[in-house]
């Protein structure tokens, strides 16, 4: 590996956040298995490592650029024109946060109590596969990591899932596999076709030169947003999903909520629009459509669960059809929305997964007609709940008001029905979490819901950075919103300067 | 030869004896596993006691190095010297031939080291298996190099009537006489195929030497090309049967699940690496001109090949069988190399005939450790919680088996991408879609293991409650455990080389991927 570029004596904080977990994969796999205390502390020592990492890259990001910092670039295939490409910019800055923060307390949260040593491994795997598809400007290395993700995750729902795991597993699997084929050959005829004449190239940043266009950019767009649509999951592309989340261990359905299907949005937000922004825009109304359907399908559904982390998993698909109507409304206001909502989605139905396996722990049902009054005998873990699942339907004051706020916004200017149906969506969301609420929490304990442990110590530990970042995000959410945007409105004019067209104009606040 | 030759005396000389000059340092690599075989053979016959145990491996493994530092050599006098022919025009001596004959020399190498300990366990220790392995891989060899469509079918020869009897090696066992007769009269069949072809390409074009095949078909437009075509058709049915494409296939999984397994990884590795060999010599560039004819025919094979091959291993129940069609599988990416008859094809296809020597022994070696005593335990409830037996070989399986599933950071992952992207290049893109889902397929029936490996016993399997909330120790096993694998020195250093091979390539693969780009064929 011969360097090409050096970032100027700078912390290789992305290759660092990558080889971190790998490293610590490797280190928990050479721990004797009988030491499970050892194993879950090196586990936590790891995922926190990162996230320290992540915290640090996160102060040193300089505000008001748009253009990728932190960059490294090594070559890996000279032949194929493959680098160790990695960049971050505030589209993906947050996210390698949110998966770093959401790694250690998806470790320390539910209770593992068969081979610690396995799931530990492919847990850290899992975070560094995840991680590394954020960063990653080289379009095989996005691949690489893109598949990378998969197997861990595979194994987590078959060995450490519940009782349908084998199924829903293969079905994970199966769907997300079908996806990347076209992923890959979209990737690879992307290359061919817009690489520079002479030597062939997967950089992200080259390829974005010479952009495709016409029907060959329209059916690459659509190879790509395959892989993606069944990752996010759009409409119809959705039906693994409730499967592998309710079949999923606890800290396997977090992941996968939390870090798994932004994948699939971030994949869409930066390869979709910066490779093919024609093709994205002319295929936006379709799109749209799926967001549409997805939002008022997902939460209509929802509200007709009988498992409560089944109402969960598809509440997702209802909020990722949000991320996708914002990211199409080709909109600043609909796109920074966009990726805050990733974040928050993160972290709100991450946390969401984590009550629900906090409530299976103790009554071993998800059933909400088994479960009663819970209210009454665990007033705190209640208290958490309402605060999370009002994150979740987005009330003002806390952070999921202000990315479905934006988003909604943005799409009104630009495609006004759309946003009108989907603002359905924010009250179905209400209608089927409150009314999840009512029938679980209130009402008067019976049988083995009035012996409902309260929150222990670990579990508040867990539960309070999660809350305090829904709090602040939503009380003030500037110094997130002001790291976005630049690269946001870069995205943006990107998009514009490619497709000659202009977003509309909104009134701007007076400074 | 013959044909050759004598197409080249002037009509107007009566045959006279030809005085052949032949260049021995060109086969070295050849000559030194035949003269190592015959040495094998007559010391064991000179040595009244019985032997050393291990002996004969060690003699076939440093044979087999030897001839790998032959192709190391011969690669480098190729670069220098630039790429020749030998021995009248019958013998190419290019980058390609000696890639193919280090890859056959790496397949015997691991072969012979993960025989040792399985002739001892079944009684069977002598040096009869090690010299038939050898005399095999000098065919596989010359069918690499082959310049001559008659060379061509020898080295077949040599390569299949050493296999045939490897098959039958296990004289104890029913199956492995049953596979050794199947395979005996399918591959007579498939042979007398390829020789029918070899005659009607002789017809058509009047020469069985690859070069001046190639010349006629590049200065001359045959109008009623109905022979040519037949022969073509009739040469990629009688390879096509070496390598096992569907569907040409019918022999594999029952010749892969009665051969003793160290035989069968072998079989796997190097006959594949010889049928590709002269599929990718003869159609890629003698048969280039006629691409428009033949590349439909290898399409609709892959296809084939790729689809039978990843779903019938679904549903599979017995190792051997599944491995034997995830390897009608890998056939299919190859020939999806081959399709896109160019550089980057021929290059791809070569980079997964090297990937999948090592992936494919590694497994084998693991079957063979797993089976123990009898080689018969190869059923997949055989590997439930394996990792809880034997850790370090259910790490090492996963390995392997992910490599065959193509997860990136293995080789496996690698030579997909390869030839997908030769694939891509030359605008196969429903290939090279069809190939990845058949991807996704595949690597289901190898996770499936990798799951079962690393799940706790029956009881806890079934058990409704999930495994991470039950908590409940469930220590009593209903089956009997079986007997405690042991891991010989030999077969330690084969799975070592060829989990190295599997996870260096995958991280850092350039040097390999150079390796296979520089092996080109002579024009």
């Amino acid at each position: 590996m011969t360097t090409l570029t050096t970032s100027a004596s700078q912390f290789p904080f992305l290759t660092v956040l990558i080889l971190l977990p790998v490293a610590g994969a490797a280190v928990v796999a050479l721990v004797p298995r009988s030491r499970v205390e050892l194993v879950k502390l090196l586990g936590l020592v790891f995922s926190l490592a990162t996230a320290a990492v992540a915290a640090v890259m996160l102060y040193q990001f300089k505000l008001g650029q748009a253009d990728y910092q932190f960059q490294t670039s090594h070559v890996w295939i000279k032949s194929f024109g493959i680098s160790w490409h990695l960049g971050v910019d505030g589209i993906s800055l947050f996210l390698v946060v949110l998966t770093a923060v959401l790694f250690p307390l998806a470790l320390a949260g539910p209770k593992v109590h068969d081979q610690l040593k396995a799931y530990t491994a492919w847990m850290l795997v899992l975070e560094a596969g995840c991680i590394g598809t954020f960063v990653a400007l080289d379009l095989f290395l996005f691949f690489v990591m893109f598949e990378v993700v998969l197997p861990p995750m595979y194994f987590l729902i078959a060995g450490w899932g519940y009782a349908n795991r084998v199924y829903a597993s293969l079905k994970f699997f199966l769907y997300t596999l079908a996806g990347s084929a076209f992923l890959l050959v979209g990737i690879l005829t992307t290359v061919f076709l817009a690489s520079p004449s002479g030597h062939v190239t997967f950089d992200f940043v080259e390829l974005q030169k010479h952009l495709l266009t016409g029907a060959t950019g329209k059916w690459l767009f659509l190879a790509f947003v395959v892989a993606f649509a069944v990752k996010v999951p759009l409409f119809p592309f959705h039906t693994w999903l409730p499967d592998a989340h309710t079949e999923a261990p606890t800290a396997g359905s977090v992941i996968l909520a939390g870090v798994l299907l932004k994948l699939g949005t971030y994949g869409i937000l930066r390869f979709g629009l910066g490779l093919f922004p024609q093709a994205a825009v002319d295929l936006a109304p379709l799109l749209l459509t799926l967001a549409v359907i997805g939002i008022t399908y997902g939460a209509v559904v929802a509200a007709m669960q009988k498992d409560l982390k089944r109402l969960v998993a598809y509440s997702s698909i209802a909020h990722l059809g949000f991320i996708v109507l914002g990211t199409f409304a080709f909109t600043s206001q609909g796109l920074t929305g966009g990726v805050l909502q990733m974040v928050n989605h993160g972290l709100s139905t991450g946390a969401l997964f984590l009550l629900v396996g906090w409530i299976y722990e103790r009554r071993h049902t998800r059933l909400i007609a088994e479960l009663h009054g819970i209210q009454k005998v665990a007033p705190l873990f209640a208290g958490v709940f309402t605060v999370v699942m009002f994150s979740s339907i987005g009330l003002p004051g806390l952070n999921g008001f202000v990315g479905e706020f934006l988003i909604l916004i943005g799409t009104f200017i630009t495609h006004r029905w759309w946003a009108v149906v989907a603002a359905t969506g924010v009250i179905l969301a209400a209608v089927y979490l409150l009314w999840a609420y009512q029938r679980v929490f209130h009402g008067v304990p019976t049988g083995d819901n009035a012996t409902f442990p309260e929150m222990t110590w670990r579990e508040r530990g867990v539960m309070l950075p999660l809350l305090v970042l829904i709090v602040f995000l939503g009380v003030y959410p500037k110094p997130v919103l002001s790291r976005i945007e630049p690269s946001v409105d870069r995205l943006v004019q990107h998009v514009q300067v490619a497709t000659h067209t202009h977003q509309p104009q909104v009134a701007q606040p007076k400074p | 030869m013959s044909g050759s030759l004598l197409a080249q005396a002037p009509p107007s000389v009566p045959n006279t004896l030809l005085h052949v000059h032949v260049e021995y340092s060109r086969l070295l690599p050849e000559i030194i596993l035949i003269v190592g075989a015959l040495a094998i053979l007559t010391l064991s016959s000179l040595i009244r006691r019985r032997a050393r145990p291990g002996l004969w491996s060690f003699c076939s493994t440093v044979v087999a190095l030897a001839s790998l530092a032959a192709s190391g050599w011969l690669w480098h006098e190729v670069d220098i010297h630039g790429q020749s022919l030998a021995v009248r025009g019958a013998v190419a001596v290019d980058q390609f031939s000696v890639f193919i004959m280090i890859t056959i020399g790496a397949a015997l190498v691991l072969g012979s080291l993960v025989a040792d300990h399985y002739l001892r366990q079944e009684g069977l220790d002598g040096p009869e298996l090690y010299v038939l392995a050898l005399l095999s891989g000098s065919g596989g060899m010359l069918m690499g190099a082959a310049n001559d469509l008659l060379v061509l079918f020898l080295g077949l020869e040599i390569l299949s009537i050493s296999l045939y009897v490897l098959a039958g090696f296990q004289r104890q066992r029913m199956e492995s006489g049953e596979a050794a007769m199947k395979y005996f009269i399918l591959g007579a069949f498939s042979s007398a195929l390829f020789l029918y072809g070899v005659a009607l390409t002789y017809g058509a074009t009047g020469s069985t030497n690859l070069q001046e095949i190639s010349d006629f078909l590049a200065r001359n437009v045959i109008i009623h090309n109905g022979a040519l075509l037949a022969g073509m058709v009739f040469l990629l049915v009688g390879l096509g049967f070496k390598v096992a494409a569907v569907p040409f296939h019918a022999w594999t999984p029952d010749v892969y699940q009665g051969a003793p397994t160290p035989v069968t990884g072998f079989m796997a590795a190097a006959a594949k690496a010889a049928g590709f060999a002269g599929l990718l010599r003869v159609f890629t560039i003698t048969f280039a001109t006629q691409r428009t004819d033949w590349q439909p025919l290898v399409w609709v094979l892959a296809v084939l090949t790729l689809v039978v091959g990843s779903v019938l291993a679904v549903v599979q129940q017995d190792i051997k069988r599944m491995l034997a069609y995830s390897s009608i599988n890998h056939a299919g990416y190859i020939l999806i190399g081959l399709q896109a008859a160019r550089a980057e094809g021929i290059a791809g296809s070569l980079f997964y005939l090297l990937a999948y020597t090592f992936m494919v022994l590694g497994s084998f070696a693991v079957v063979t450790l797993v089976a123990g005593r009898g080689d018969s335990a190869h059923g997949l409830e055989t590997y439930r919680s394996l990792s809880s037996r034997r850790p370090g070989l259910a790490l090492t399986f996963t390995v392997f088996l992910m490599a065959q599933a193509g997860v990136p950071f293995t080789s496996g992952f690698l030579a997909k991408f390869y030839v997908i992207s030769a694939a891509v290049k030359s605008h196969s893109y429903a290939l090279a879609i069809i190939g990845m889902l058949t991807a996704a397929i595949a690597a289901f029936f190898y996770l499936r293991i990798i799951v079962l490996m690393y799940s706790g016993p029956v009881a806890a399997a079934e058990s409704e409650e999930p495994s991470s909330g039950g908590g409940v120790a469930v220590a009593v096993t209903a089956e009997p455990q079986t007997a405690r694998i042991i891991i010989p020195f030999t077969t330690g250093i084969a799975l070592a080389i060829a989990l190295a091979f599997t996870i260096v390539v995958g991280v850092f693969p350039s040097p390999v991927i150079d390796f296979a780009r520089h092996a080109t064929l002579l024009h």
